[in-house]
């Protein structure tokens, strides 16, 4: 064993000593500098065999933090990766899911624009993240600063803002379509005997142009409590003596929050927005179970591009269709988040 | 003159943030109505009968009679056991593997030196943005190809290994200063071991938010189960609960007592780590 390490490394201090020589004649330095680091590899190896280490310091380095990702980065390139470079080629294929696979181009795409059960189900996740970002993000803001303050029980008024966001939204949607029953429900009861809106007049929450607006509230309803946290966060991050100071200069409320909360809490805001933004685009869930009936299917008034690439998926087999909504979806995400980084940015400079 | 201008200023002062309060504390009292109705609405129609339950005249929030039995019917008219056996065992396996592995890959990215970490690291920042339901469709191909479709495994598969966990334990990890690490290697600790014995216990605020995260998440899901578990004995609470809609949609009382039900869990949990929430979504640049 000894002797063939002993071998070993007289091997390679021999090749190392060409290198050397070889390093001296040359004169290109680009050259020169791919030798040297030949030459050092070399040495490393002879230093680990003479230290009897089988793999070198840097190699047992990468190794342990390979280790570390691993069973993380396994499970995640197997199930996130993979299949995403899977939707994007799928979007220029034609696939039933059994039979052969078909090459179409841009077939799927040119498809969409003909399609109006695509285009309201774009036009409507449109208006729905148009109303819901700005609305969830300036209740959730007042509702971090109402509950930054020195309140009694603020925990407990803490906790159930946040109680919407962690009920689940099969139990949470049929309480609302409960409460907002066009007929039945104790809102348009209210609006019927203290309001005195005519029986005929009464809102049709779940169905026609109000449907929107009905998605709307509840998202804001639901997730606010979730950005409140966020924005907590962010506002305990603001140092007391900018408040103390701008107290000092006879600032009042509104100005201090113009001109120290707000301004402070901008990555905070630009956050939350980009979130808010992505989390809209996708939903599906909130729609189906307020608008969808007892059967689960969407109305153009009410459908949305999830709801869209699930029945081309999973009702009608065309993948390669849903994948290329799919990919509208992706686009114009990809889109907005890089006009807020944009935004940011100029912000900075 | 001068003194008793004084006290006047002075107590208009005080009478201002005596209004001030006043306001803050109706407008938390608002606050808390609005958001807290639905909910007793959901208990209060939860042990009412049907004819009840939209009973608006008068209106009463415990009924003279309540129908405790709604909440046994709820276990005998669907597999409603089955179901919570299926939605407990996924979401503690998830958030288990969630915790783990998250916190290990973390831990390298946050504190180690190693070949291709930008790389490896830019592929999980890459897919944040990346809704999932981008590429449900071609993961659901490829699970069913693995044999999988149908399977509690499948949706395991789906929920464990997010790269959201990943970049959240990492921007904690980079909070903590790396002299720690650095004196345990001296002291000859394995990485494991600094890991293990020392960037864990300190992670206590992350991994709280990261397990309300993931709790929640996976014990609401909706869609990925309706995608992958067909076989009534795979379904999780959500699928049952919706079906209670769906078969029963006249029943409110059960559907709300069903809902009741799957409300505790989560509700047990953010209570108990709540208390780590705000510091942990302050800790691990969650914020921005």
């Amino acid at each position: 064993m000894d002797e063939k390490k002993a071998a070993q490394v007289e091997k390679l201090e021999q090749e190392s000593a060409v290198l050397m020589q070889k390093i001296r004649e040359e004169t290109d330095i680009k050259k020169k500098r791919k030798l040297i680091a030949e030459r050092e590899k070399k040495q490393r190896k002879i230093t680990a065999i003479r230290n009897n280490r089988i793999i070198s310091r840097e190699a047992k380095r990468d190794l342990i933090a390979y280790s570390f990702i691993a069973p993380n980065f396994i499970g995640f390139a197997v199930f996130t990766l993979i299949p995403i470079v899977f939707a994007f080629l799928l979007a220029f294929m034609d696939w039933d899911g059994s039979n052969a696979i078909t090459f179409v181009g841009l077939k799927n795409f040119i498809k969409l624009p003909s399609d109006t059960f695509f285009v309201a189900a774009l036009k409507n996740t449109i208006i729905y993240v148009v109303g819901t970002v700005p609305l969830t993000m300036i209740a959730s803001l007042a509702l971090a600063i109402v509950l930054n303050q020195k309140v009694r029980a603020r925990g407990f008024f803490r906790t159930v803002a946040f109680f919407p966001y962690v009920a689940s939204l099969v139990a949470i949607t049929a309480v609302w379509s409960m409460i907002f029953h066009p007929s039945k429900g104790p809102v348009n009861y209210l609006l019927l005997t203290v309001f005195g809106v005519a029986q005929e007049n009464l809102p049709k929450w779940f169905s026609g142009n109000l449907v929107l607006v009905t998605l709307i509230l509840f998202s804001v309803w639901k997730y606010m409590g979730y950005y409140m946290v966020i924005y907590l966060a962010g506002l305990q991050g603001i140092s007391a003596e900018l408040y103390e100071a701008g107290s000092l200069d006879g600032a009042n409320t509104w100005q201090k929050f113009k001109y120290i909360t707000w301004p402070q809490l901008r990555s905070t805001t630009f956050f939350v927005v980009v979130m808010l933004t992505i989390n809209c685009f996708k939903v599906y869930d909130i729609a189906v179970m307020l608008a969808g009936g007892g059967d689960g299917k969407l109305s153009t008034s009410a459908t949305v591009l999830v709801y869209y690439i699930y029945q081309n998926a999973f009702n009608y087999w065309d993948l390669g269709y849903s994948s290329a909504i799919a990919m509208v979806l992706f686009l114009i995400v990809l889109v907005v988040t890089l006009i807020q980084f944009r935004y940011e940015k100029n912000l900075d400079a | 003159m001068s003194e008793k201008t004084e006290t006047k200023k002075y107590s208009s002062k005080s009478r201002n943030a005596l209004i001030g309060k006043i306001i803050l504390y109706a407008i938390l009292i608002l606050i808390t109505i609005v958001m807290i109705i639905p909910f007793l609405w959901m208990l209060s129609a939860s042990i009412k009968s049907d004819r009840e339950v939209f009973q608006m005249n008068p209106f009463v929030w415990i009924p003279e009679v309540p129908k405790w039995d709604n909440y046994i019917k709820i276990w005998t008219k669907i597999p409603m056991l089955k179901f919570v056996e299926n939605t407990v065992f996924l979401t503690i396996v998830v958030t288990l593997l969630q915790l783990l592995t998250s916190s290990f890959a973390a831990y390298s990215f946050a504190k180690l030196e190693f070949k291709h970490k930008n790389t490896l690291f830019l592929a999980y920042i890459a897919t944040i943005a990346m809704p999932w339901q981008v590429y449900m469709v071609p993961q659901f191909i490829m699970m069913r190809a693995m044999g999988l479709n149908d399977k509690l495994l499948a949706m395991i598969c789906l929920q464990a290994f997010s790269a959201f966990g990943v970049f959240m334990m990492k921007q904690f990890y980079e909070g903590i200063p790396s002299e720690l690490c650095e004196a345990a290697r001296i002291d000859g600790m394995s990485e494991y071991k600094i890991y293990a014995k020392i960037m864990l216990p300190l992670s206590k605020p992350a991994l709280s938010t990261l397990t309300i995260f993931t709790f929640v998440s996976t014990w609401n899901d909706y869609l990925g189960p309706l995608i992958y578990l067909k076989t009534e004995s795979k379904k999780t609470i959500q699928l049952g609960l919706k079906m209670f809609i769906g078969q029963y949609s006249s029943e409110y009382g059960l559907i709300m007592a069903g809902s009741v039900l799957s409300l505790i869990p989560v509700i047990i949990v953010f209570l108990c780590l709540q208390k780590y929430f705000v510091e942990g979504v302050a800790s691990t640049g969650l914020k921005g």
